[in-house]
Formats: C-alpha cells, structure tokens, sequence
C-alpha cells in the first residue's frame, strides 16, 4: 500500500541519497527573523526530535517542510525530490501532525479516515484494514463509529495521528504531538511512532519534554533563534558540550542559554 | 460582598460580555475597527430611515380610533416583529446554553445558582430588546416625526416584545431540552427558530395566493372575510396596536404582562436553566451521535474531497435550517406558479426574482461553508493535490448543491412559460457562481462554527455578495418584462462584481 514507493512520473531528483530530508539555507521572516539559513539532514528510518525553546522556529521550520509556509530562501528535498518545485509529489510521501489536532466535527474516525485515505489516492481495498488496525491499536476501536464533536483533546489528536498513518507515509512530521495526552495515550503514540520507525519510516519531531526526546530519538538537533545550535546523539551532545553525565535537559538549558547571550 | 453586590456584578458581568461578543460581530474581532464600525451602525440607522419612511410614512396621520381593517394590519406588523423576535431570542437561548465557556466557573462559585441565571435571563432580555429597539428606531423616527409625540410609545411596545420573547424563547429551549434532550435540541431549536422566523409571513402569502391569487399579504389583511372574524375594536387582541399609537394604559398594560411573563419564567425555569446548562455542556463532551457501519468507497482524490463536502454540509444545522428556510420562502412562489400555471399570468414574472436571489443567497453560505470553513486546513494543504483541484472539488459541490435545489423549480417553470425559465435558469447559475467567486476571492481560514459571523470578515465581500444577488435577480426580472432594462442591469451587475476583484486581496 505505500503510496510513495513509486516515484511519480517528472519528480524533480535533487539528490539520489539515502536522505529523506535534507534542507538548505532554509530562511523565513515575519515581523522578525524566524528561521535563519537552517540546514538540517535526517536519515531514512530515522527518529529525530528537533527541541528548542518557545518561538525558535522549530514550528516554522516543520510548516514550511511540510508545504504549509513558502520560505524566503532555501530548498527543501523529501527523498530526493524539490519539495519546493514539486510539491504534490513531496506530499504523496509524508504527513503532517500538529499540536492542535485539526479534524471534522461531523465525520466519525472511520470516515475521517477514509477521507485522508482518499486524498492520498490508496484504494479503499488497502485502506480500510489499515484504518481499523489503526484505530485499534489507538484505543479508539469502541468510538470508531462516533463523530468526533464529543472527543476529548487525546481522542482527536489519535484520529490526526491514525489520519497521518494510514496512507503509510515514509517521513512522519509531528509538532508536539504528545502535547494534551494522558499518560496511556501518550504510550500508545509512542509506541506506535517506534513501530513506525523500525519498519524503515522517517519521523521528525518537535517536543518540549526532553525526556520523550531522550528516549526516542536518534539524534537530537537544538534549535534556537532559527539556527540548528547543536546536532546529534545524546552522547554526541554531551561530548560537544564537555559534560558526559549531564541529563538533556542541562545540556538543553546551556546550549540555549549560550546562545541567548550570543 | 452581599448578595445584592454580587448579584449587581455579575449584571455587569453579563452586560460586559453581550456588549464585547457583540462588538466583535460588528468588528470581526479587530478592535481597530471599533470606530469604523460604529460610525458604519450611525450611518446605516440613518440610511435605514429612507425605507422606513418609505413603507410606513403614510400611516404616521394614523389616529385612534381605528377601524378593524386598520388595527388587523398594525396588529399583524406587530406580531410580525414579534415572531422574528421570538426567532433570534430562540437561537440567542440555545447559543447561551451551548456555547458559554464559564459554566465551570458559575456553578463552583458560593453564589446563589438560580439568583445568577436569572441575571443571564434578563441579559438575555436586555439585549434582544436593544437589538430590536435598534432596528426598529427608524421606523418610530418616521412616525413620530410624521404623526407626532404620541408614536414614542411605540418604544415601549417594542421593549414588551421583547421581554415576551425573551420569556417564551427560554421556556420553549428549557422544555426542548426536557422533552428531547440536548442532543436533538440544537438542531430543532434552529429549525424552529427559522419557521417562527418566516413562518408567519409566508403563511399570510400562502392564504392570500389560495385566496386572492397574489403574493400580497396585506391583501388578506384587509379583507372583509378576516375582518369579520377579527374580535371587537375594543378587546384585548388590539392592546399592541393601541399601545403603538398612544394609548399610555395598554402601553402600561403591555409592559406589565411582559414583565410579569419574564418575571415568571425566572421563578419557574432560572433553576432548570443551571440544569439545562449542565446538560448542554455536557453533551459537548459526552454525547456522541453513531454513524452507520459501510465500507469504504474509492474514487479519485477530487472525489474524496466532494464526498467529504457533502457528507458536513447534509450534518451542518446552519444548513439545514437555512436552506428550510429558502425552501419555505419559495413555496408562495411555487404555490403561485401552480395557481397560475394554467392562465399564465404575469404573476408569475414574480417566481424568477425570488429563485434567483435565493439561489444567490445558498450558493453564498455554501461556499463559505466548503471553502473558508475548513475545519482541517492543514490536512487538506499538505495532501498530495493541487491548491486549485481543492478549489475545484469544492466549487463543485456549492453548484451541484444549488442545483440539485432549484433544477425542479425551474423544470416546473419550464413546464409553464419555457421562455422564462431559460432565463431564470441561466440567472441561478450565474448568481451562484458569482457568490461563490466572491467567497473564494476573499476567502479566510476559519472554523465552521464561526459561520454566523462569516460577515465581518469582510464588509465588502459581504455587500458585494447581497448586491449581486440582488442584482442578478432584477437582472432575471427586467429581461422578462423591459429586456433593454435587464441588459443594462446585467452589465451593472457584471461590473460590480468586476470592481469586487479588483479589490479583493492578491494571492500567491
């Protein structure tokens, strides 16, 4: 069912590596600089988490990764293909989860489903036991059939989530998906995102709790003021830092505070 | 702080928070515009008094008493009001009960529960009466500048409506509620809301068509047969009318029953409206209605998109009570159509303005619905198709939807002049098409749910809309009767609509 396996016919080939994402010079400004000449490489079946504090650009970076926001400069490639040049083809192989999750009121999880399914072009055949099995594997079997108007803020943001599953894409976008979840919830999203990832998919992610970040990712990249401050394994960034014990959380909280005073 | 101090606060409270939702409505929640908008309010009451002046100047020499023809129609224009009072305090009550985020706060405060709610009652009250007493001001302007001092009771009479409608709206939500629950209530209480809305004019145009042939209401009213059933110049039934016109004692009268109406309605339902409240709020986290168990259907993206459409737009309240609505204010013209299907009477020149405004209309909430209401935006912008392919899909929806209502009225029409229905035909589809431009060029992202204040993004999509439907439809009228007249109406139109782009913002 991967609906990205086959490249679409005149993709635009920046590089033929083994990157699904690779973004140059990236640059946005609104009343101020938000994003600031980044460059950024994540690896296919990577789990990269990009922390940082709040208004660094993590959010813009991920919006104009994702299509939502055209940048002022630079150039975003999603498995090799100019996801500013071809945009539809660089869709058909990632999802986008927000923090607030977006979804219809008046649609049950099934048919919010089967709509995603739909824009995305997977036959109904593939798709619907995908969606079940989502919805399952989400605690939200019982309620598939419900409309969502009366879903807490944990139940929507599982739909968004199983909505950015079930075309099966190969790099996964989230920004600060666990924000809102009880702690179940929470597990089964990351245990779901780890599945994810050990299949081959891609996942980047914002987060503010380090420890989500600690614990899942594979590399960590800092963020702040728009610029990638330091990249890398926790042990990596421990080394780049000088300290070998100290928790993320301290290494986050001095890498920002240096930057602040640069 | 004593229980009248706290009671006195949260009036304010309340009054404080009619006065911003309200503010925002006319501002589209920019305070930059607050100046701009009530100078715009000042400036439309003043325009208002033209037309005012227009329809009821000639009755400002009016003096009691009346005979019965006279207190039928001044009683029927009253009620009138009132059912379209009785209208917006329904939806204001089921707003409040819906939609109010401090519940939380209320109830687990130390104040009296019943004692606060009545306080909403009344703000509630408050402001249906000052939304009514703004409205109707030009029209009592021009009588009390036509036929004297003695019009100023009208005020009060307006001020009565508005406590007996207020008192009516609540009690009939409350027992909604009790009778079929909050889920259900929502809905019906829209659908009713509508009906009373429209109802009593359209009753009255329905009689006058079985009756008399002619869409003219005051054609029943003055009739002989309804005045001979009408009770004696003296009863009770013409307090309303006597009171506009000057009579202190029905005025005080009137004022009295209104009070005493709300007054009661506190005493018996300022407890179940805590309860009621509850419920309401409740069933926003609780109560979950279930869709049918089906398999999933394919197609292509575009037709996801369509069915997606689709499927909100037939569960979206506003719709359904808004297109009953169009449905109930084209069933007097259908009705005449079917009367005079048979003489081909010139009556009929009447249906393809009414059809092709209200086609205008519907095409206009639809497309706002489908293209500024998308409740997913991000979801559909990081999907794999097109910006415009999205825009297509949803176009497509407004206009099939439209025809799906209208083809059968001009299909009948077809049936009777096919002349005309040509021409209304084609005027249906241009006026919603024109509609739905005018949403897609000034589209905004927004929530579904902020349908009622769609207008205040934009001022001037909005009249450019009204315009254009009005427009289109006088179009339709002209070319039926003085073609050189709807050519020149048409190129007017066009134009207007042309000037709407140009200045519509530019996109990327």
């Amino acid at each position: 069912m991967v609906a990205g396996d086959a490249k679409p016919d005149g993709v635009a080939v920046m590089k033929p590596d083994n990157s699904a994402l690779e973004v140059r010079g990236l640059t946005k400004r609104f009343d101020r600089l938000a994003v600031d000449g980044l460059d950024l490489t994540i690896h296919a079946g990577e789990f990269y988490a990009l922390v940082g504090p709040n208004g660094a650009g993590k959010t813009t970076t991920l919006r104009m990764v994702a299509g939502l926001l055209r940048p002022d400069a630079g150039a975003v490639s999603i498995f090799g293909i100019d996801a500013l040049d071809d945009p539809v083809a660089a869709k058909q192989v990632m999802a986008w989860v927000s923090d607030e999750p977006m979804i219809y009121d008046k649609l049950t999880p099934l048919e919010y489903l089967e709509f995603v399914a739909g824009l995305w072009g997977i036959a109904p055949t593939v798709s619907e036991p995908v969606a079940q099995e989502l919805l399952s594997s989400l605690g939200l079997e019982a309620h598939r059939h419900e409309r969502c108007e009366g879903f807490s803020k944990g139940m929507r943001q599982k739909v968004a989530l199983a909505g950015a599953l079930v075309h099966d894409p190969r790099l996964i976008i989230l920004d600060e998906p666990l924000t809102g979840l009880d702690a179940v919830s929470a597990r089964h999203v990351k245990g779901l995102l780890s599945e994810r990832v050990r299949a081959g998919c891609t996942v980047i992610m914002t987060t503010h709790i380090l420890e989500v970040a600690e614990r899942m990712a594979d590399r960590i990249g800092v963020i702040a003021s728009g610029r990638l401050v330091a990249e890398g394994t926790l042990t990596e960034l421990r080394q780049q830092n000088g300290h070998a014990d100290t928790s993320l959380e301290d290494l986050f909280i001095a890498l920002v505070t240096l930057q602040a005073a640069a | 702080m004593s229980s009248a101090t706290a009671l006195s606060w949260f009036a304010r409270h309340e009054l404080r928070l009619a006065w911003r939702e309200w503010l925002a409505m006319m501002t589209g929640g920019r305070r930059k515009r607050t100046r701009a908008a009530v100078i715009g309010l000042l400036f439309f009451a003043a325009f208002l008094h033209v037309p005012a002046w227009a329809v009821i100047g000639r009755f400002a020499d009016l003096q009691l008493p009346l005979d019965k023809s006279s207190l039928i129609v001044i009683s029927a224009t009253i009620f009138l009001a009132w059912t379209l009072m009785l209208s917006q305090a329904i939806e204001s009550v089921t707003r409040v009960f819906y939609a109010r985020a401090d519940l939380d706060l209320i109830m687990s405060s130390p104040a009296t529960l019943a004692n606060l709610f009545s306080v909403r009652i009344a703000a509630i009250a408050l402001a249906i009466t000052m939304m009514a007493l703004l409205f109707s001001t030009p029209f009592i302007d021009v009588l009390v500048i036509g036929g004297g001092a003695r019009w100023l009771t009208a005020f009060g009479v307006v001020v009565a409506m508005g406590l007996s409608a207020t008192a009516i709206a609540i009690a009939v939500t409350i027992l909604l509620f009790r009778l079929i629950g909050p889920a259900r209530t929502r809905f019906v209480a829209q659908i009713l809301a509508a009906i009373i809305g429209a109802g009593f004019v359209i009753a009255l145009q329905v009689a006058a068509i079985m009756s008399y042939g002619t869409l003219s209401r005051f054609t029943i009213l003055t009739s002989g047969t309804v005045a001979d059933h009408a009770p004696d110049v003296d009863s009770i039934w013409w307090w309303p009318a006597r009171a506009t016109m000057g009579d202190s004692e029905a005025l005080l009268l009137l004022l009295a029953l209104g009070l005493v109406l709300l007054g009661s309605v506190m005493a018996i339902f300022s407890g179940r409206f805590a309860d009621t409240a509850i419920d309401a709020a409740a069933y926003g986290r609780s109560g979950r209605r279930r869709a049918k168990e089906r398999r999933f259907r394919g197609g292509s993206r575009q037709q996801a998109l369509r069915r997606k459409e689709f499927m909100l737009l037939w569960r979206d309240p506003w719709l359904i009570s808004q297109t009953l609505m169009q449905l109930l204010y084209l069933v007097p013209p259908a009705l005449l159509l079917w009367r005079s299907f048979a003489d081909s009477s010139a009556a009929l020149t009447l249906i393809s303005p009414v059809i092709v405004m209200a086609a205008g209309q519907l095409a206009g909430g639809l497309a706002w619905l489908t293209i500024s209401g998308e409740d997913a935006p991000d979801l559909v912008a990081t999907a794999p198709l097109t910006p415009s392919s999205v825009s297509r899909a949803k176009i497509e929806v407004v206009l099939i939807a439209v025809a799906v209502i209208f083809s059968p009225l001009v299909a009948a029409l077809a049936s009777a002049s096919p002349y005309q229905a040509v021409i209304t035909g084609v005027a249906v589809i241009i006026s919603a098409a024109s509609a739905t431009a005018i949403q897609l060029w000034f589209r905004v992202q927004a929530r579904r749910s902020q349908f009622r204040r769609r207008q205040t993004s934009s001022r001037l999509a909005t009249f450019a809309e009204a315009f254009s439907s009005i427009g289109w439809a006088a179009t339709a009228a002209l070319l039926l009767t003085l073609p050189l007249a709807g050519l020149i109406s048409g190129l007017i139109t066009a134009s207007l609509i042309a000037i709407t782009w140009k200045f519509s913002p530019r996109r990327e």
